[in-house]
């Protein structure tokens, strides 16, 4: 630098795209956070402040009563247990089910492994949707019985993987070889090699893919919208649009209220294991 | 069924899981299988004499629930909705009557259907560019030294996570023309709003400004991932060559980038075309059939209008587009895209 003190332009030119890229970032936010936003204050204004022109950013005081009113619209408890039981069997289901085929493909022997492969890639080829209407028949008559209305109904159709099996069967592989060898050579047998060996050292996938499962089960629409008809047996979403589909655009407030009921677990599961969620996505993205 | 589908997760999940399974497929054996280590270190190697002792017998143990559940709610239905677009049936009838191709043929003569053809490649064109682009703005504003910078990635990301059909009905709510949040800010420079999702010539635009919205952070989240891996004397070799900034972008930071740019096409293209909830949340396919996509045409035939027939000729020609798409991956993906 020939001159020891920048010139106030130089000092712009320099400082304007750090202010320029704040400004864009701050954009940015806005724009993913306002609708956000929109929503938590929806959720406690009064009815008339909604329908106000132009209607107030902040509501006069915060009106809770229509979380109470959302929740006793339609029953809320059950949705809520419903999809805590639907999303923990599912996720279960699908760990299980990961783990099982991925420790068969890393560490068994087996004469026709390829088939298998071929297999769970065609399971991966076939989308969830064009399967809605034969699972519908399926389940609707399933050794005469119908299990329409059921969690089983719900959970099975989602309860294998194909992803999972290959995520795990991945992270196994990596595992440290010594350890693995050291085990066997003292005699252990494949079981006790999965659960007192495999299972522990791999427990950030395990936890990853966990809530990776969880995410997609709780938020899961389609396939609970068509095997529930009954309002006992519906999920937190499926419960929720047909709350909206009922009382339409007249009652904001506690619509806004009832979505934050679906949105508000997940949330809370985001900010506590956001590094898990970031880093296992980005990880199975850039790879390889 | 693999996982949910309409999850930004399950995206990478299908698009990995095929990937991976073709290397495995290519020969690949696990570490411990290629030099099998024996029992123990005194007794030789010898097959159990039981069967269901053996490592056979463990293996198909182990992959039997996952391969049977796959059977019966992938493989089974796959064939049966094969079968289902050739007959004509109400999904109450005893009887189902074999029509041969008359669904298809239907489809390809139907003005609705070609319109709901019409809408998925908008609706995707929209979707995939949108979130494309946009993410890959917000990643190279968020690859500098800012502070911040993880808080207002894990802000961006957030959408990703959530329910689309919460998402679907905040977003009716923030289109509302009169008393919406857009109509508030519109208002602000005297634009009146438009009747977002009752125009059937502003619905399309706004679930697809939804979408974006929701999944642009998993774009922002890859893409600042693979920013990060670019290194860093390549930009310094460019410079040395005089590349100015835009130079530098497009002979660096777009070739570096081009695996992820393929793997976020593919992705959000699978995604895009199952894109669902949003749909039925916020527009039922309406008005006019302006935001009918595949995926909700499939849903609206079979469980709305009863016609089993249609539904699953329509989950079909998804299908098809669907593998096409896997298919374009597997091949070109491996050998026509520059890996750094």
């Amino acid at each position: 630098m020939v001159s020891p003190r920048p010139s106030l332009a130089l000092a712009l030119r320099h400082r304007l795209p750090l202010v320029a890229s704040y400004g864009l970032v701050l954009l940015a936010v806005a724009i993913i956070g306002l609708p956000l936003l929109w929503m938590v204050l929806g959720s406690v204004k009064t009815n008339r402040e909604i329908y106000t022109l132009p209607p107030p950013w902040l509501p006069a005081e915060l009106r809770w009563q229509n979380f109470v009113e959302a929740w006793n619209a339609a029953p809320f408890d059950r949705f809520y247990l419903n999809t805590i039981i639907t999303t923990l069997a599912g996720v279960g289901l699908e760990l299980v089910n990961a783990v099982l085929t991925a420790y068969a493909l890393a560490f068994l022997r087996f004469p026709k492994k390829n088939l298998v492969f071929v297999l769970l890639l065609a399971a991966l080829m076939i989308p969830t949707q064009v399967t809605i209407l034969p699972n519908y028949l399926t389940l609707s008559n399933v050794f005469g019985q119908s299990w329409i209305n059921t969690y089983q109904g719900i959970v099975l159709p989602g309860a294998a993987t194909a992803f999972g099996a290959f995520l795990l069967r991945q992270s196994f592989l990596g595992l440290p070889r010594e350890v693995l060898d050291a085990a066997k050579v003292d005699g252990c047998g494949h079981l006790r090699l999965l659960w007192d060996v495999v299972l522990p050292m791999a427990r950030p996938v395990l936890v990853t893919f966990g809530l990776i499962s969880l995410v997609a089960k709780w938020n899961d629409y389609l396939w609970p919208l068509i095997v529930t008809n009954q309002d006992v047996m519906r999920t937190l979403t499926v419960g929720l649009t047909y709350l909206f589909d009922a009382e339409g655009n007249t009652d904001w407030g506690p619509i806004m209220a009832a979505s934050i009921f679906v949105i508000v677990p997940l949330l809370v599961v985001y900010v506590w294991a956001q590094k898990y969620i970031i880093e296992g996505i980005t990880a199975g993205a850039t790879k390889g | 069924m693999p996982d949910d589908d309409h999850s930004a997760a399950s995206a990478v999940a299908r698009v990995r899981g095929v990937d991976e399974g073709a290397l495995m497929l290519g020969g690949r054996t696990a570490a411990l299988e290629r030099q099998p280590l024996p029992r123990s270190v005194a007794r030789p190697r010898v097959r159990s004499p039981r069967f269901w002792q053996s490592e056979w017998f463990l293996f198909l143990l182990f992959v039997t629930p996952n391969l049977l559940l796959f059977g019966v709610f992938s493989y089974w239905p796959m064939i049966q909705n094969a079968y289902l677009s050739l007959v004509r049936w109400n999904m109450i009838a005893p009887t189902k009557s074999w029509v041969g191709l008359a669904n298809y043929a239907y489809l390809a003569g139907d003005r609705t259907f070609r319109l709901v053809i019409q809408n998925s490649l908008v609706f995707t064109l929209g979707a995939v560019g949108g979130s494309l682009v946009l993410g890959l703005a917000t990643a190279l504003l968020l690859n500098q030294k800012l502070r911040g910078r993880d808080a207002a990635r894990a802000v961006l990301f957030a959408p990703t996570l959530l329910s689309g059909a919460a998402i679907g009905i905040v977003w009716v709510y923030v289109f509302d023309p009169r008393f919406g949040l857009l109509a508030r800010f519109l208002g602000f420079i005297n634009i009146p709003s438009p009747d977002w999702l009752g125009d059937p010539a502003w619905a399309l635009p706004a679930v697809i400004i939804v979408y974006v919205w929701k999944n642009v952070g998993f774009a922002t989240v890859i893409y600042l991932a693979g920013l990060q891996a670019i290194p860093r004397d390549l930009y310094e070799a460019a410079r040395v060559d005089g590349a100015g900034v835009w130079w530098r972008f497009r002979s660096v930071t777009l070739p570096m980038l081009s695996p992820i740019t393929f793997f976020l096409v593919v992705t959000a293209l699978l995604n895009s075309f199952q894109a669902f909830d949003i749909i039925r949340v916020m527009t039922s396919g309406g008005p006019v059939d302006a935001t009918n996509t595949l995926i909700y045409y499939v849903y609206q035939q079979g469980f709305i209008a009863f016609n089993a027939g249609r539904a699953a000729a329509g989950a079909m020609v998804l299908f098809v587009i669907m593998f096409a798409i896997t298919l374009f991956q597997l091949r070109v993906g491996e050998e026509r895209v520059h890996y750094g």
